[in-house]
């Protein structure tokens, strides 16, 4: 995959440290996991997308053992 | 960041054939219990189906509810959501959620499994949708939602913020005033290892299994020091922060580092003290070699929307 950035934000310069592009790893810890979750009338049920959450884990762990790093 | 291998989505998706019976044999009570009431989620979407199919149907993303009108309603004016949409801020009383219109097909059930299972549209939804939680955190108190919260309309994510208001508020006034800090501890075999001595032995077969054991050694006593550390990290840590929320260590071809994630972990640290714990904790690995520490940050509070703050003092949760 090449690696789109979408501009990150054009907020002005707000933040105390506006360091480098974050992480992708670091994002779907927290948008996966955290964020919070209201229900209400939620379109979809917080199951369907845990379920894909669920999922893409173990996508990312199968593409780990089938395509080990170079070291 | 690193790129996943090219082929990576095409094997995502085949996945999909698989668990597909058990999804839907589970969603079915799940919506049930989370849609308090008669009706369950399923039945609104298919009540309000004939308002919205006149138009290119669309629905209601919230990135995020603040309680600063004037600061969040200028910002989405100027600030693009998903697919480049506008922001638009849905409005209760001095709540405001930070919302845009996105597609209904590609955000129903079907088109949401389908985006969040190829990384690289993943990757697209979950940088704009950060963007919009990052740039409102710049302005305001926010309580970032979680990816792809997705509302049929307007009217349905105010109801919402009248409904949740008061759990709301209380969220927002935990987190006003702090941060989300990243602390992640590596282990770095390579940047560990000391040179070999010369062999001693005789003989290649012999020097070879004395290197083996050496690198062996090493490698035990790195992750020692890598554990010790991570701990002695995750006290100093706790001493500058409000709450704590252990994430799991990151592997697979996401990490992108050759060296191995120990500790991944997230703290709640008023904004004030974000400088003094970034410099205390990454000083922290400086004389041990192979070993470092990373503070990411600062961030939204992704980490802690549930209960932001436990009831004591900021222990392990």
């Amino acid at each position: 995959m090449t690696s789109v950035h979408p501009a990150p934000g054009d907020r002005p310069a707000a933040h105390p440290a506006a360091g480098p592009p974050v992480a992708l790893i670091d994002l779907l810890d927290r948008l996966l996991q955290g964020g919070a979750v209201l229900t209400g009338d939620l379109v979809l049920s917080i199951a369907d997308v845990d379920l894909v959450h669920i999922d893409l884990r173990a996508v990312i762990r199968s593409l780990d053992a089938d395509n080990p790093g170079p070291w | 960041m690193s790129g996943l291998p090219q082929e990576a989505p095409t094997t995502v998706p085949g996945r999909a054939e698989g668990p597909e019976p058990s999804d839907r044999a589970d969603t079915a009570p799940e919506a049930a219990r989370l849609a308090p009431g008669a009706t369950g989620a399923a039945a609104r979407v298919t009540a309000a189906a004939p308002e919205t199919t006149a138009a290119a149907p669309e629905m209601t993303y919230v990135y995020a509810v603040g309680r600063d009108p004037a600061a969040l309603e200028e910002l989405a004016a100027r600030t693009p959501g998903v697919d480049g949409g506008p922001l638009r801020a849905v409005r209760d009383g001095e709540l405001v959620a930070l919302v845009s219109s996105v597609p209904a097909g590609s955000f129903d059930e079907g088109g949401l499994h389908a985006q969040l299972e190829d990384l690289a549209r993943l990757e697209a939804l979950a940088r704009a949708h950060h963007a919009v939680v990052d740039a409102a955190f710049a302005a305001a108190t926010v309580l970032p939602m979680r990816l792809a919260t997705v509302y049929l309309d307007d009217s349905r994510a105010r109801e919402v913020l009248v409904r949740e208001a008061a759990r709301l508020g209380r969220l927002l006034d935990l987190l006003d005033g702090q941060v989300e800090l990243g602390l992640k501890v590596y282990a770095d075999a390579a940047a560990a290892r000391r040179p070999a001595a010369a062999p001693t032995a005789a003989g290649p077969g012999r020097a070879y299994l004395q290197r083996r054991r050496t690198e062996q050694r090493q490698s035990r006593d790195l992750y020692r020091e890598a554990a010790q550390l991570a701990e002695e990290a995750a006290r100093l840590a706790d001493s500058l922060a409000r709450a704590r929320v252990v994430h799991r260590p990151q592997q697979g071809e996401l990490a992108a580092t050759r060296a191995e994630n120990i500790a991944n972990e997230a703290y709640l640290v008023p904004a004030g003290s974000a400088a003094a714990f970034r410099d205390r904790l990454t000083a922290l690995a400086a004389d041990t070699p192979g070993v470092f520490v990373e503070v990411t940050g600062p961030w939204a509070p992704y980490s802690f929307t549930d209960s932001p703050v436990p009831e004591a003092t900021g222990g392990p949760r």
